[in-house]
């Protein structure tokens, strides 16, 4: 409990030391967006007012301070391009990019921890080495050339979904899920290989230890000793990585999105970036390390939870 | 056993990145085509003798072009890891020699930096700088200084207490010969597998980038962007976006076996 | 004979080594039997081999050992895995990385049992517990909950003994079970492992390079020098005359004060 405490005390400080650096990155970009906004009304009046609506007057500690209470009631500023609440802007985009990233992380779950553990069970044989062997080429193919091949392949040739032809969630739950299985396939494979690859040699790395040797000595079989001893302490690794994986999906689902014509942050975020719309693009780089640092936090405390040694030290 | 497993490793490795640098060489100085060169007679061509991979929408031979593409984006990666390292053995060098609260602080930063999706950072960086081909190396060089300081570093601490560095202190060496002619070539054969998976994300990083279109922009060349590109005409001319795509693979997945052989031989 | 090794030899293919050349021996039920050796003699190898824990495939074997008239190292694994840790306990030297680190400790005490029997929960649990009792763990109702990190040295091996005996095998494999704690523990641990072997008539096989350890567990005694068994007999006959010059110069090297214990 102590340690729950103290982890998410880091946690608080993690999240204001990042908000406050992301906030900080963005002022010190040079040119005022009041004169692309005003266009041709610009005046330096009009200008000074729009600058003390747009929050950006004053002690630049005062306006982050400002900045973050307004974030943690919802209020995330004001978008450039749109002209409305950046979290009017983000809101729908959001669900897409979350759906899309828990779809690919539950996908790299479901892939490589049973691949990975079958592949070390039967280490050595001829099926191990051929998974080994091609685990490498899954782990050199960029998700969004696996987009386009799936693109191709499901959406242009077998006809599976229309490329393009993105299914809303209000329009269609399962229509949506189901579009967004291809991208979730695409993000997570590569992953899964990475994945595959650490349990499976992390497994194999436990098969060394003494308690192993103590296991088969009591009559276990080599799935006894995996499952019953092995499994457990081998994880230990693997959680932590899939907590940075779930992270990495986030930010790649942004270049997946792209490949699929996906309404989500992404593209959002694209947009933004080429429009200098930089309150969007602030908002979204918070939420995405908020997720990094939320994960980080969320491995340490189920690691704690699988290993006692942790917990009381 | 496992050494003859990671010499097999290590030779495909060799192999493949050999032989796509040999080809991205010869292409520097000869290839089939004019990789720019539109001949309106031969439009969406499908593979032939005369064009390996085709033609696109312009006439332009693609293989011509993948093999000028390929070029930019590893010299765009060789760049990018350049920057990282030079920098990242700078930093890790002087940190890890020299210890201290400045090393303490630096480790911290660049553990932060690390736990962070790169993509992320670099749509930040190129936020604030803009986009284009020596913007896209300066970015990405910044965000691969970390991973090389903190190797740099740890190496330069284990190798600080050995023998031969107390030796050269005791006979009056400087400190920055010591670190610099003396430590340094010790660590090289962990560099070496470090250069190779840099070059294998730089690689990855700079056609996601282009892809995206806030890398490298028109008219210089790039996989990413001609990856994007070759999208719009997936249904017309799929075997475009198909051999560029491999173009990539075959580079990551050189580089990433390079690594994967030299880090199992060194580490051990 | 409860236990008969038969001209064993065993060579690892990946160094050629000939670790144990044709050794040939025998254990009665209930016997107390010392392995002495130094590092490298080929004792441990031996020992592995009885209780099947050599990777077939990475050595060569040729010989025999019959546990009660069965060849173990032909017969099935299925077969083998039968005998394992039902018939025959292992005890390794290390206490601490030989238990499972994210296991309690009753679980790997009573693991035994869910392998080889059909008890059910509780009846395990109760005999967990009663083995725990048996080898001075304090309090075992505690201990039961607790995981490895959270005993002392002497304890951890105090549980390996209990989860080897849990069952009541026929024979109990010491490997080194003493090396690796403190000298007080030491004594401790060997009074319970002899009170064991005389309560239930488990048979013991005592791995070890020192000789004044074999000598207050083992009643008989076997010297192996480069994978050779060079001279066996009753622990006292062969103390008092050694009949081989490597025994002469083990008996040697033991501390005067020890020798005289």
């Amino acid at each position: 409990m102590r340690y729950i405490i103290k982890k998410t005390g880091v946690l608080l400080v993690t999240l204001l030391v990042i908000s406050l650096l992301a906030f900080l990155a963005f002022q010190i970009i040079p040119g005022d967006p009041t004169a692309r906004l005003l266009g041709t009304d610009y005046t330096p009046e009009r200008a000074e007012s729009l600058r003390e609506e747009l929050g950006l007057t004053g002690n630049v500690f005062v306006r982050y301070w400002k900045w973050l209470s307004g974030f943690v009631t919802g209020d995330m500023g004001t978008s450039y391009s749109y002209s409305m609440p950046v979290s009017e802007v983000i809101e729908g985009k959001v669900a897409v990019t979350a759906a899309l990233s828990l779809m690919a992380w539950l996908m790299v779950m479901a892939i490589s921890i049973p691949l990975g553990i079958t592949l070390a069970r039967y280490q050595g044989s001829r099926a191990d080495r051929a998974f080994v062997a091609m685990n490498q080429v899954f782990m050199a193919i960029p998700p969004f050339f696996l987009g386009i091949l799936f693109t191709y392949l499901f959406g242009l040739v077998l006809n599976l979904f229309v490329p393009g032809a993105f299914v809303s969630f209000s329009d269609s739950f399962w229509g949506c899920l189901g579009y967004l299985v291809f991208p979730a396939l695409a993000i997570a494979i590569p992953k899964a290989a990475m994945v595959t690859k650490l349990l499976r040699s992390s497994i194999l790395a436990q098969m060394n230890q003494d308690y192993v040797r103590t296991a088969y000595s009591r009559g276990n079989s080599r799935w006894g000793v995996i499952r019953g001893h092995v499994l457990r302490n081998a994880l230990l690794p693997v959680v932590t990585f899939l907590a940075m994986t779930l992270a990495d999906i986030v930010a790649g689902s942004i270049i997946v999105e792209q490949v699929f014509a996906l309404p989500g942050l992404g593209r959002l975020l694209l947009s933004s970036i080429s429009n200098r719309d930089y309150p969007v693009v602030q908002c979204i780089v918070v939420l995405i390390s908020f997720v990094v640092v939320f994960m980080n936090y969320l491995s340490d405390i189920v690691t704690q939870y699988i290993d006692p040694r942790v917990r009381l030290s | 056993m496992i050494p003859s497993r990671q010499n097999k490793t290590l030779r495909a490795g060799a192999i493949i990145t050999a032989t796509m640098l040999l080809i991205i060489i010869i292409g520097v100085f000869w290839t089939p085509y004019e990789p720019n060169a539109m001949d309106g007679s031969a439009k969406l061509q499908d593979p032939s003798l005369a064009h390996l991979l085709g033609t696109d929408n312009f006439g332009r031979d693609i293989f011509s072009r993948v093999v000028e593409g390929a070029g930019a984006t590893f010299a765009i990666a060789a760049a990018t890891v350049a920057i990282g390292l030079v920098a990242g053995m700078i930093i890790g060098g002087l940190t890890g020699y020299y210890g201290g609260w400045l090393d303490e602080v630096l480790m911290r930063i660049c553990d932060a930096i690390a736990a962070f999706p790169s993509i992320l950072l670099a749509l930040v960086l190129i936020a604030l700088f803009g986009s284009g081909r020596y913007k896209i190396i300066l970015a990405l060089g910044i965000l691969f200084i970390p991973s090389f300081a903190r190797i740099v570093r740890s190496e330069v601490v284990k190798q600080k207490s050995m023998d031969y560095v107390r030796n050269a202190k005791l006979m009056g060496v400087g400190d920055m010969r010591i670190l610099f002619v003396h430590i340094m070539p010790n660590i090289v054969p962990v560099l070496l597998s470090t250069v190779a998976i840099g070059f294998n994300n730089a690689v990855l990083a700079e056609a996601s980038m282009s892809y995206l279109g806030v890398g490298v922009q028109p008219p210089d060349a790039s996989l990413g962007r001609m990856l994007s590109e070759a999208q719009t005409y997936l249904m017309s001319a799929p075997w475009y976006a198909l051999s560029v795509g491999l173009a990539i693979v075959l580079l990551v997945l050189g580089f990433g076996l390079l690594s994967d052989g030299l880090g199992g031989r060194y580490d051990a | 004979m409860m236990l008969e090794l038969r001209d064993l030899r065993v060579k690892f293919l990946s160094t050629g080594r000939q670790a144990v050349d044709s050794v040939s021996l025998a254990m009665a039920p209930g016997e107390r039997l010392g392995l002495v050796g130094e590092s490298g003699s080929g004792k441990t190898v031996t020992a592995m081999a009885i209780s099947g824990l050599i990777e077939r495939s990475g050595v060569e074997l040729s010989g025999q050992v019959l546990f009660e008239g069965r060849n173990l190292l032909s017969c099935p694994r299925q077969e083998l895995r039968a005998v394992q840790g039902r018939d025959i306990g292992v005890v390794f030297q290390e206490p601490m990385t030989s238990l499972n680190p994210l296991m309690k400790v009753g679980r790997q005490v009573e693991e035994a049992l869910r392998l080889h029997t059909d008890l059910s929960p509780q009846e395990r649990k109760a005999l967990d517990l009663e083995s725990m009792e048996q080898v001075g763990l304090p309090e075992p109702p505690v201990a039961y909950e607790k995981y490895p990190h959270q005993l002392s040295g002497g304890q951890r091996q105090r549980a390996m003994i209990a989860a080897a005996m849990v069952i009541h095998p026929k024979l109990l494999i010491c490997d080194e079970p003493t090396t690796a704690l403190d000298v007080t523990v030491q004594a401790q641990i060997l009074t319970l492992l002899g009170n064991i072997s005389r309560q239930y008539g488990v048979g013991i096989l005592l791995i070890s390079h020192d000789l004044s350890v074999v000598r207050r567990l083992c009643e008989s005694v076997a010297v192996m020098y480069r994978g050779q068994i060079v001279e066996r007999g009753r622990t006292e006959d062969v103390f008092q005359n050694p009949q081989d010059e490597y025994t002469r110069r083990l008996i040697a090297a033991i501390p005067t004060r020890k020798r005289h214990e």
